[in-house]
């Protein structure tokens, strides 16, 4: 197995800081950076994000990493905004993504009156390895979004606000989570360890 | 089901928790760091820091404590105090905190939660009201500078319409304080709460006035808030957050047990 390292992609945006922590409570090498040559030489690659898709969407743009994630090998984690990114298009204000993962995201449905957005803890359901090995169905993690994958066919875990939708989505290397495992206690830690671990099964069958 | 939240709010004044009772006679309670670190490890969902001096002094203090409780604690937490900008906010996020509450910055400039919602995105937006129930004239009335007794002052908004104005703008959660219940423990307005809820479409989280297990109850199953907060129950060791969440599964109220 080599070594892993983690490079969380520096787009700017909010929530990086308590995702590089919740890296650096179960690795201890994570880097924020935006250098694409370290990127694409780390074994795990993070893309944050919270905000507006078309906001973040700019801000790729901006920092030219557009085609660049779209060429990444090894194992990419969107999460939450982040997640969304990795899909065709999001319907806020209709914007194109990085069509890397075969779903589109679409706006919450307010139904049965329930509050959006649609934040707190909530339970994952319907658990596809290898992102979620050891998790047992039902546990709860947290979510803060009002946009969301409905479930499909690239669906790794579903979550239920008034109608299922897609907790997390993956497709050949790219995985994303539309909740925020830095922030989800003793689950969310177990699911960036699964996440991490990735690369080396993959190793493990290679060899 | 997602879950109702089960929230310690710790009051923080010159680098400590403190909490006083109905916003007065301040008492300190421990330092922020290993307090924040005990909720989380016994089951708290969410944590939230009030500045609760900021505002009223016109400044915005150290806020390096915010990465250490970033780097230490993993769950949700929420700041307040003294945002007033754009970059006073994005400081306090990037420090590592996952909302942002803002209450007497709002209410002196309403288009700053517009501001926030457009640069941050709703969810991390939340708006912090202090309401008072006037006795005399029967009205729920916003009020502004609670931090400092000799500055608190009524506004001219009336609670459930500034519930209103604050969501229109874009707030992602309101947090109602009603006043009258702070560090009193006879349990949650419910009255209010469920005024407010009624015209509430965003989680809406409910302080002042636990006391004891039932209030809990109460709160969720009567007035059907997103979550409770509560301050000198938890850090007084009178509710064990474990015991509650364990008491609250058992009467049917959806909760996350760790």
């Amino acid at each position: 197995m080599g070594k892993v390292n983690v490079a969380i992609i520096d787009t700017g945006c909010a929530n990086i800081t308590s995702v590089r922590c919740a890296f650096e409570r179960i690795c201890d090498d994570v880097t924020v950076t935006r250098d694409q040559d370290f990127i694409r030489a780390a074994s795990h690659v993070v893309l944050p994000g919270v905000g507006t898709a078309g906001a973040a969407m700019e801000k790729l743009a901006l920092f030219d990493l557009i085609t660049f994630i779209q060429s990444l090998t090894q194992p990419v984690l969107g999460i939450c905004l982040g997640m969304q990114l990795l899909t065709n298009s999001s319907q806020e204000r209709s914007v194109n993504c990085l069509g890397l993962i075969d779903t589109k995201v679409s706006a919450m449905k307010n139904s049965d009156n329930l509050p959006l957005p649609h934040m707190g803890w909530n339970q994952l359901t319907h658990l596809i390895p290898p992102l979620f090995n050891g998790i047992d169905d039902g546990s709860y993690v947290y979510f803060v979004h009002s946009f969301a994958v409905p479930t499909g066919a690239f669906t790794a875990a579903q979550s239920d606000y008034g109608q299922a939708f897609s907790a997390a989505i993956s497709q050949n290397n790219f995985y994303g989570v539309q909740f925020h495992p830095e922030r989800s206690g003793k689950v969310g830690a177990q699911i960036l360890k699964n996440f991490l671990a990735i690369s080396a099964t993959q190793e493990k069958i290679d060899s | 089901m997602l879950a109702k939240r089960i929230i310690p709010c710790l009051d923080v004044k010159d680098g400590m928790v403190v909490k006083g009772v109905q916003f007065r006679n301040h008492e300190i309670i421990g330092d922020i760091v290993p307090l924040a670190k005990r909720y989380a490890q016994e089951g708290a969902d969410e944590l939230v820091f009030y500045d609760i001096t900021a505002s009223s002094d016109d400044r915005i203090v150290d806020k390096s404590w915010v990465e250490r409780i970033s780097e230490q604690v993993d769950i949700p937490f929420c700041v307040a105090g003294g945002i007033k900008t754009i970059e006073d906010a994005a400081k306090i996020l990037a420090f590592g905190a996952d909302k942002i509450s803002i209450n007497s910055p709002a209410l002196a400039n309403p288009q700053l939660i517009t501001d926030l919602t457009h640069e941050f995105g709703q969810q991390c937006i939340v708006v912090g009201i202090d309401s008072y129930f006037d006795r005399d004239t029967g009205l729920y009335q916003v009020k502004q500078f609670t931090g400092d007794e000799t500055k608190t002052r009524t506004t001219q908004w009336q609670t459930l319409d500034w519930v209103k104005e604050v969501q229109s703008r874009g707030a992602g959660e309101i947090v109602l304080n009603v006043m009258n219940k702070d560090g009193v423990r006879d349990g949650y307005d419910i009255e209010q709460l469920r005024l407010v809820r009624d015209v509430c479409n965003v989680p809406l989280i409910a302080s002042g006035g636990a006391g004891e297990i039932s209030h809990f109850y109460d709160v969720f199953a009567k007035a059907n808030v997103d979550g409770a907060l509560a301050a000198s129950v938890f850090h007084k060791q009178i509710i064990e957050i474990d015991a509650l969440k364990r008491s609250l599964n058992q009467d049917k109220i959806e909760i996350r047990l760790c």
